[in-house]
């Protein structure tokens, strides 16, 4: 079988597997939710101020929700900028890649490996946000029917499928962020560039949102898709957001992988 | 007739206003051991990259087995392999989990040869150590295992034995000296002239990007060592006896010495005639182009015979030029 993209993606898992920077994104995405539902069983105080904040006491199954909104400002970007910015660079800075692109892959191949390696990381991240927020949040409030935001009550079951789809929906934005990390890490050929290149990046583009006479780019931003999972805690599910988020984040996402995907093809590996 | 194994023409880098590599033809014939000879910053490095399809030529072309590694990518690099500057890998893994890697990167049974190229490089004992506690020694061996992984018919080698200590150095050469000996083409790029003497056939030199001699050692050095100096007890006597040897020409007495020129066999045929006479040698000396001393000339354009000892024992062994 000729090596392709299957094969750098299986070693770029295993090269992740043995470095320590992998766990220490990990464990963020475990230790927020768990402390996060050890404090709510200690204290009897809870978030109003964010969507399915006022019934954390009531369903374990609003925790997690909760948490995407607290997640999404600048945990989760972190997590997946870590990995994302420094797949390409850290190949640089080891040089690496002269090692890797004298073998028998192509390089179009080298890089869409590294790139469903990075989105692996960040799916396994939201796993593990999401699943450890699930069974905490069940365990200290109840695996209990949820209160949706049209005011409906829907059963634990329903409201568990919803979650898990929450997270999925989720997961269109946080990819977003990561293939820009990708393409920053391509370009900069730097990790530590990279990954705060991507954070400012998002914190550049909630600023715009913010800024006066600049509304109208608001449904536009990258990071006003992050809400879009608000549409399925609607009865009825409500899908205009969701697809909105689809269609915007590929206005992201496309040209941040042609960028990437052509400066690594073109590219000189002088270094190294 | 099959394609040779390396063909570069009038490939030209330019990395601004710099030229890094000007116009270099190479032509790499299969079963050569090619030296690829120049100080350091000559452009010897950027010519293999480009070779190796990691560096995109500004200009010219270059073919591996035929193949072009710029438009074709790795597809043109079947058959070879290698490494520019020191090998490099992923310090957090073990040798073998390295190789392995490289294997699968590499296809075409690659897997089922780590364990032999770890023989081959006397590694085995050590393979499941992380490289990143790996000696420079040790790291070198290794890029010549990840190579042979490819099972390569051209092996490209930047400066193999730089850093290492004599006895790596020494291992090194007959490491490659046995690769060759067993078919392999091998492209040997290095400052070392003692070690581009030792192994390779023919050389290419460079300077400031430019080859400045491309041919056969074995010719570079007929043009080198044609000049002698001798000195006797009886100076009047020997210039006789040169005038009379065979393959002895241009024989003038210059002061306390006599000059000529001729080859290493009447030299040597000479030196018995001398003694013979009982005539007492003070000193028999090459006046002036050794392989040192051409290569200078041809990298620095100083005159054979200009260049102090203390200098040619520095690149001897390895100083940077």
């Amino acid at each position: 079988m000729r090596p392709g993209v299957g094969t750098v993606y299986r070693w770029e898992l295993r090269k992740l597997i043995s470095l320590k920077r992998t766990y220490l994104g990990l464990a963020a995405a475990a230790g927020v939710p768990l402390s996060f539902a050890i404090t709510l069983a200690l204290k009897k105080g809870q978030p109003n101020d964010v969507p399915f904040g006022a019934y954390v006491h009531q369903s374990g199954l609003a925790i997690p929700l909760v948490l995407l909104t607290f997640a999404s400002a600048f945990l989760l970007p972190l997590i997946t900028a870590l990995v994302a910015g420094d797949i390409v660079a850290a190949e640089d800075q080891n040089g690496t890649l002269k090692t890797i692109l004298t073998r028998s892959v192509q390089r179009g191949h080298v890089f869409f490996g590294k790139v469903l390696a990075a989105l692996t990381y960040t799916i396994v991240s939201m796993v593990l946000l999401g699943g450890v927020s699930i069974v905490a949040g069940s365990i200290v409030s109840g695996f209990n029917p949820l209160r949706s935001l049209s005011g409906t009550t829907v059963s634990a079951t329903s409201a568990l499928w919803l979650v898990l789809a929450s997270f999925a929906v989720y997961l269109v934005p946080l990819g977003t962020i990561c293939l820009v990390g990708v393409m920053y890490s391509t370009v900069t050929r730097n990790s530590a560039a990279a990954v705060v290149g991507t954070l400012v990046t998002v914190l550049l583009i909630e600023l715009v949102g913010i800024l006066p006479g600049l509304g109208f780019l608001q449904p536009y931003l990258l990071t006003r898709q992050f809400p879009a999972w608000q549409g399925l805690l609607r009865q009825p599910i409500d899908w205009s957001p969701i697809t909105h988020s689809v269609w915007v984040c590929a206005l992201y996402w496309v040209p941040a992988m042609v960028a990437g995907y052509l400066v690594f093809l073109r590219r000189d590996v002088a270094g190294g | 007739m099959s394609s040779p194994p390396v063909e570069a023409r009038g490939l030209v880098k330019q990395y601004g206003r710099i030229t890094a590599v000007d116009h270099v033809d190479v032509t790499v014939n299969a079963g050569d051991v090619y030296g690829f000879l120049g100080p350091n910053g000559a452009g010897k490095t950027t010519t293999l990259r480009m070779m190796l399809g990691l560096i995109y030529p500004t200009g010219g072309s270059v073919r591996v087995f035929g193949r072009d590694p710029i438009t074709e990518g790795a597809a043109a690099l079947e058959g070879v392999a290698g490494f520019v500057e020191a090998p490099r890998f992923y310090p957090y893994l073990s040798a073998r989990k390295n190789l392995e890697m490289m294997a699968s990167y590499d296809g075409n049974g690659a897997r089922d040869r780590v364990e032999a190229v770890l023989d081959t490089v006397e590694m085995t004992a050590r393979a499941d150590d992380k490289v990143g506690g790996y000696s420079h020694g040790m790291r070198q061996r290794l890029g010549i295992a990840g190579a042979l992984l490819r099972d390569p018919k051209l092996l490209i080698l930047d400066e193999p034995a730089t850093g290492l200590d004599p006895g790596g150095m020494r291992d090194m050469r007959a490491l490659i000296r046995r690769l060759a000996d067993g078919g392999m083409t091998v492209l040997l790029s290095s400052h070392l002239l003692a070690e581009v003497e030792e192994l390779c056939d023919r050389v290419a030199i460079v300077r400031a990007g430019r080859i400045v001699y491309e041919g056969a050692i074995a010719d570079l050095k007929a043009t080198a060592e044609t000049a002698y100096r001798v000195r006797t007890n009886d100076n009047t006597r020997a210039l006789e006896i040169c005038v009379a040897q065979a393959g002895v020409s241009a024989v003038r007495a210059d002061g306390l010495e006599i000059r000529m020129e001729a080859n290493e066999p009447a030299m040597a045929e000479l030196s018995v005639a001398l003694v013979h006479a009982n005539l007492k040698i003070h000193a028999l000396v090459p006046e002036t182009a050794t392989l040192e001393d051409l290569f200078f000339h041809l990298t620095e354009g100083s005159t054979p015979g200009e260049i102090s000892a203390p200098v040619i024992d520095q690149v001897a062994a390895g100083g940077a030029v």
